[in-house]
């Protein structure tokens, strides 16, 4: 409380001033503005710190824990491109990829069929589905495992990945019913007034009229399995399918041989596609972040 | 809800024998078809959802159902009860009733969520979506894209810096002047809590930063004529009406932050000792550490319920506000 006075008179101070200068519409250079400013930046510097070792210790030739000026090389980068590293990282490809093809190519149908037809329940489905979304991975993990005992499913990428596909699909029905409400019904009518079948409509009119939410879904599913960690180490023990997280967890068991600079060179590159596809994307994900009081509906 | 799901039932029955007939018979009226043709659960509507829903079955609702009974019995990974367990009853609640290191697993998930989830996460992403609306393009931008990359990065690679930022001889020994501290070992659940912190505040940031846009100037410029301090505006005017936004960024962080397995188990595996085992490690550590399978489950049971509680709380009190 005794802080809002304080502000109260300052703001009053400040106010002809802001009404003086039009261009900014929030003053900037107030005590009120600078201070804002310094506060976000010490926030982002922080924030910035735990990078600082990985980025320095990548390029390194004799890095440890500490920060320090690096020995310039790229025998770190040069390295981790061996065999191992890179057999890891086809697999994260792999995992990815199916999990995403899977999860939005089938959340599309189901989206669609949610978002057009007459499901019988559809608000309950929904509720479900949002409700699915949020169940912790750990109480599947066991039956799951138990199951793919039973199937003989276990140590292979595309049944782990199933299962990722699985765990992603009600997120990705609930993204994607939200894009595809949003193109307008006429332009189906009119598709289907001029004799095209469903298949046809859905895919020349529905599917490119949606493909900015098909992308940010297909990535958003990708990014999500490209860093699986607790699935594959469960259900795939087998060592040729291990993917680049695991790799890195196994890197970091080796207390022994700990080869500081190739394990943050090998988090970089592993990190780098999925930070430069969510940037790519980063304008239709923020649109996806819009619905916030969506519960409420 | 309940009128609205009849409403939609009687829809369904009464116009689908005729519409049937029409379209049989003429192919010209084929908006009036459209607009009944919706009203009925029609055979290609079931094609485009089968897949999705075998996957769900399969993948999703059959290790659901199958936690419920694994969870009541006494199944093993290895050994003899691996193939000849048996349902127990109520054996695994006795047990975890009497079970210490639960106890403490339990009291170390709702630390670990308080502080990193609900009070760290929610409060620091209002104050960022706060402080960035009225900031400088290149500051918001940068500062944003910081938050952001910790965020989209992949969880081991983030769990990985953390392990390296808390070291002896690490970033934050330095930045702190206490160079020979180990505080992964000193302070473990305080470093793991603000790994997940620095981790996931963007999500909140974001969901605040959209909603925050939606707020109407007018109503604010009305409040700063007359006379009302920033602070003031903020609490009397920008939080109400972001209320319904607020209540689904905690249920969602919550739920999102019960389950965190990942980052933790990356950088500490629960240790030391059990200092760092909140419930969803230690669902993990006994299934797959101590092989007891049928109490892991039944702990995730419990972490489900948890999270139930917390949704309810949350979603309740929204209610009462309203």
């Amino acid at each position: 409380m005794p802080g809002s006075r304080t502000e109260r008179v300052q703001t009053t101070g400040t106010a002809p001033k802001s009404v003086a200068s039009p261009a900014p519409a929030y003053p900037i250079f107030t005590l009120g503005g600078v201070l804002r400013h310094v506060i976000l930046i010490a926030i982002g510097v922080a924030f910035l710190s735990p990078f600082v070792w990985l980025v320095l210790a990548s390029v390194d030739a004799h890095a440890g824990w500490g920060v320090r000026l690096p020995d310039l090389t790229v025998d770190n980068y040069r390295a981790v491109l061996s065999q191992r590293g890179l057999t890891a990282l086809k697999n994260s490809c792999f995992l990815a990829f199916v999990t995403s093809v899977i999860a939005t190519g089938l959340g599309y149908l189901a989206a669609y069929a949610l978002s057009r037809r007459h499901v019988p329940l559809k608000r309950g489905i929904m509720l479900t589905i949002l409700f699915a979304s949020g169940l912790p991975v750990s109480l599947l993990l066991v039956p799951t495992y138990q199951m793919y005992v039973a199937f003989g499913w276990l140590d292979s990428l595309f049944t782990t990945s199933l299962f990722l596909a699985a765990g992603a699909l009600p997120f990705a029905i609930w993204m994607l019913k939200n894009f595809i409400d949003a193109v307008p019904l006429e332009l189906e009518e009119a598709a289907l007034v001029e004799g095209a079948g469903t298949w046809q409509t859905l895919l020349r009119v529905t599917v490119p009229l949606t493909l900015p939410g098909l992308s940010v879904t297909g990535i958003y599913t990708f990014i999500a399995a490209w860093g699986a960690f607790i699935a594959p180490l469960i259900l795939d023990g087998n060592p040729d399918d291990e993917p680049a997280p695991i790799a890195i967890f196994h890197f970091m068991g080796n207390h022994g041989e700990f080869l500081f600079g190739q394990l943050a060179a090998y988090s970089l590159m592993f990190s780098a596609p999925v930070i430069i596809l969510y940037f790519a994307l980063s304008r239709q994900f923020s649109g996806a972040f819009a619905f916030g009081g969506g519960l409420k509906g | 809800m309940e009128r609205s799901n009849k409403k939609g039932l009687a829809l369904m029955q009464a116009p689908a024998g005729t519409a049937r007939g029409i379209r049989r018979h003429e192919r010209q009226p084929a908006v009036l078809n459209f607009g009944q043709d919706r009203e009925r659960f029609g055979w290609s509507s079931l094609l485009l959802l089968a897949p999705g829903t075998a996957l769900l079955l399969l993948l999703f609702l059959g290790p659901l159902s199958y936690a419920f009974y694994l969870g009541f019995t006494n199944m093993e990974l290895i050994g003899p009860r691996s193939q000849h367990y048996s349902f127990t009853g109520t054996a695994n609640i006795v047990r975890m009733m009497h079970d210490g290191s639960l106890h403490k697993s339990f009291v170390l998930t709702i630390v670990f969520l308080l502080g990193s989830a609900i009070v760290g996460q929610s409060v620091l992403g209002m104050v960022l979506a706060l402080l960035m609306q009225p900031a400088l393009r290149l500051v918001r931008l940068s500062v944003g894209a910081v938050i952001i990359v910790a965020w989209v990065m992949p969880e081991v690679a983030a769990a990985l810096m953390w392990y390296a930022f808390a070291q002896t001889g690490g970033t934050l020994g330095l930045l702190l002047g206490r160079p020979d501290n180990d505080f992964l070992a000193t302070h473990p659940l305080l470093i793991v809590s603000m790994a997940n912190l620095w981790r996931h505040v963007a999500f909140s940031m974001l969901m605040f930063s959209a909603a925050m846009r939606n707020v109407p100037p007018d109503v604010l410029e009305a409040a700063e004529i007359e006379g009302a301090s920033a602070w003031r505006r903020v609490l009397s005017v920008t939080l109400p009406i972001m209320r319904p936004t607020i209540v689904t960024n905690l249920l969602l962080v919550t739920i999102a932050n019960l389950s965190t397995f990942t980052l933790i188990y990356v950088m500490t595996q629960g240790g030391p000792g059990m200092d760092t085992a909140t419930l969803a490690i230690y669902v993990y550590l006994q299934a797959f550490s101590f092989n007891q399978l049928g109490y892991g489950t039944a702990v995730a049971l419990l972490l489900v319920l948890l999270g139930a509680a917390f949704s309810l709380l949350f979603v309740r009190n929204a209610r009462v506000a309203d």
